[in-house]
């Protein structure tokens, strides 16, 4: 084991920060990391916070946080901010609105940027989870603007999925029937204090009965009744279904931050309850395997492009018709094929 | 189209910290959008953060650089306290430590030596202060 592994199993918390360091980097040595990890982690509950820019996420998480450790447990929390597809720089700011936990070495907070890598950076927020889990975290959030396919993919990490929708906002209710609306487990109105809040949380109900079952983030779900209370504990405990609840906060007053960890707590018995916990572990797996396959085999095979000339020059021949893509990309994988045809004789 | 990061290509880390009593965060926020444009992630800490604060944002966050805002004259008080909780988790030796702020030339010599690793008062200019971060980013 690595004394970096060992450090931060032992509670070092500068080791923890560099893993995840390294693990942004893709620094050399970070798989060999995280593998040595795994074997640590499965114990901690991991909550996805998403929703649009300026409602409220990184206040609420901050109160959440909060009331986390006056209930005696520890937090890791990764906030992903997006950075400039130009510099690659990025100014992470959701650090400012941590001040209920300021100085509280327990709650390890770790901005990190998009960096402009499409679909890496859920790689890296799974094995970042993957370190906080390793140290001991008892409860993980991982906090992301909620726009598209990207931050859809980071939240999969969550056991559960909270989509915070801000008042008043007619439009980005309807923004949220693009995608977000299918993930959520929970749906906070946060400002609930300000006009209008009403009227968003009838709204996001009415659309959530319009959700419909099937593609939901964790498989079966089905249209809600009217009213907004907590799952249904009657019936069969496999086929129960969750109807995702509304809860209304002001996080800046700290209102309604207990009515959302409760409803936390009532989709982690949920989860436990019907077995849907372990059937999550074993998709985002499949999910990470198959992610993880796609990446390495896609280096391997620039790889054996950049041996053939490189893309530019296999361009130029199809520009001027002396061959075609179908045939450029036969001509790369050929080798590739006898190898595995070898491998595969009997 | 983004640009793709290259494997095992660094990303230099920056904490802009504001600390104590002092409210001046315009220079803070000119140096973090430099630094952003500049191609380093920085991390602000926001207004009035105690020095407990700076040094979890610097651990938790792993960054290279710890530049530290001060324009209060309390940089004789502040500062050493930030160096010794850096040094308490084991997060000194391998950080820049910079002070940006008015430090008389008396004081500087004392931060210097306490592992102030570069003062920037006024009239210091953006290029001058990312070509030394550039240079003098730790190998890690």
């Amino acid at each position: 084991m690595s004394d970096l592994v060992a450090d931060l199993l032992a509670g070092k918390h500068s080791a923890l920060a560099r893993v995840i360091t390294k693990i942004e980097n893709r620094s050399p040595g970070y798989r060999e990391t995280v593998s040595e990890l795994h074997q640590h982690t499965g114990h901690a509950d991991v909550v996805g916070v998403t929703g649009s820019p300026g409602a409220g996420k990184s206040t609420l998480v901050d109160k959440v946080a909060a009331e986390y450790r006056d209930r005696g447990l520890t937090v890791g929390v990764i906030a992903i901010d997006p950075s400039s597809p130009y510099s690659g720089g990025a100014v992470l700011g959701d650090r400012i609105r941590m001040a209920s936990n300021a100085g509280d070495m327990d709650v390890f907070f770790r901005s990190m940027s998009a960096r402009g890598s499409l679909g890496g950076l859920s790689t890296a927020t799974t094995d970042a989870v993957t370190a906080l889990d390793a140290f001991g975290k008892d409860v993980i959030i991982v906090e992301t603007v909620g726009a598209g396919q990207n931050e859809v993919d980071i939240v999969r990490t969550a056991d559960t999925v909270a989509v915070l929708v801000p008042p008043g906002s007619g439009d980005d209710v309807q923004m949220l029937k693009a995608g977000i609306l299918e993930i959520g487990d929970v749906f906070v109105v946060n400002k609930a204090d300000l006009d209008g809040a009403d009227r968003t949380v009838q709204q996001l109900r009415e659309m959530l009965q319009g959700r419909g079952g099937g593609a939901g983030h964790h498989g079966a779900m089905a249209a809600t009744d009217e009213s907004a209370i907590g799952p249904d504990t009657e019936g069969d405990a496999a086929d129960e279904r969750w109807d995702p609840p509304i809860v209304e906060t002001v996080a800046n007053r700290s209102e309604g931050v207990e009515a959302f960890i409760s409803v936390l707590e009532d989709h982690a018995d949920y989860l436990d309850r019907t077995g849907k916990r372990e059937q999550q572990a074993r998709d985002r797996f499949a999910a990470e395997i198959r992610t993880l396959l796609r990446e390495d085999a896609n280096e391997l095979v620039s790889g054996e492009l950049d041996r053939h000339g490189g893309i530019e020059s296999a361009v130029d021949a199809v520009m001027a018709r002396e061959t075609d893509p179908y045939t450029v990309v036969d001509e790369v994988l050929a080798p590739l094929r006898e190898c595995l045809d070898a491998e595969n004789a009997p | 189209m983004s640009v793709e990061q290259e494997q095992g290509e660094r990303t230099i880390r920056c904490l802009v910290a504001k600390v104590g009593l002092d409210g001046h965060d315009r220079g803070a926020h000119v140096i973090a959008r430099a630094l952003r444009d500049a191609g380093f992630e920085v991390i602000y800490s926001g207004l009035h953060r105690s020095p407990d604060e700076v040094v979890q944002a610097a651990v938790q966050e792993d960054v290279d650089v710890v530049g530290i805002s001060i324009l209060s004259g309390a940089h004789k008080t502040l500062v050493p306290k930030i160096l010794d909780g850096l040094k308490e988790y084991d997060a000194f030796d391998d950080r820049l430590v910079l002070v940006g702020g008015i430090v008389p030339d008396d004081d500087k010599a004392d931060l210097r030596g306490l592992g102030v690793d570069e003062i920037f008062g006024p009239g210091a200019s953006m290029e001058e202060m990312i070509s030394y971060i550039r240079e003098h980013a730790p190998d890690r």
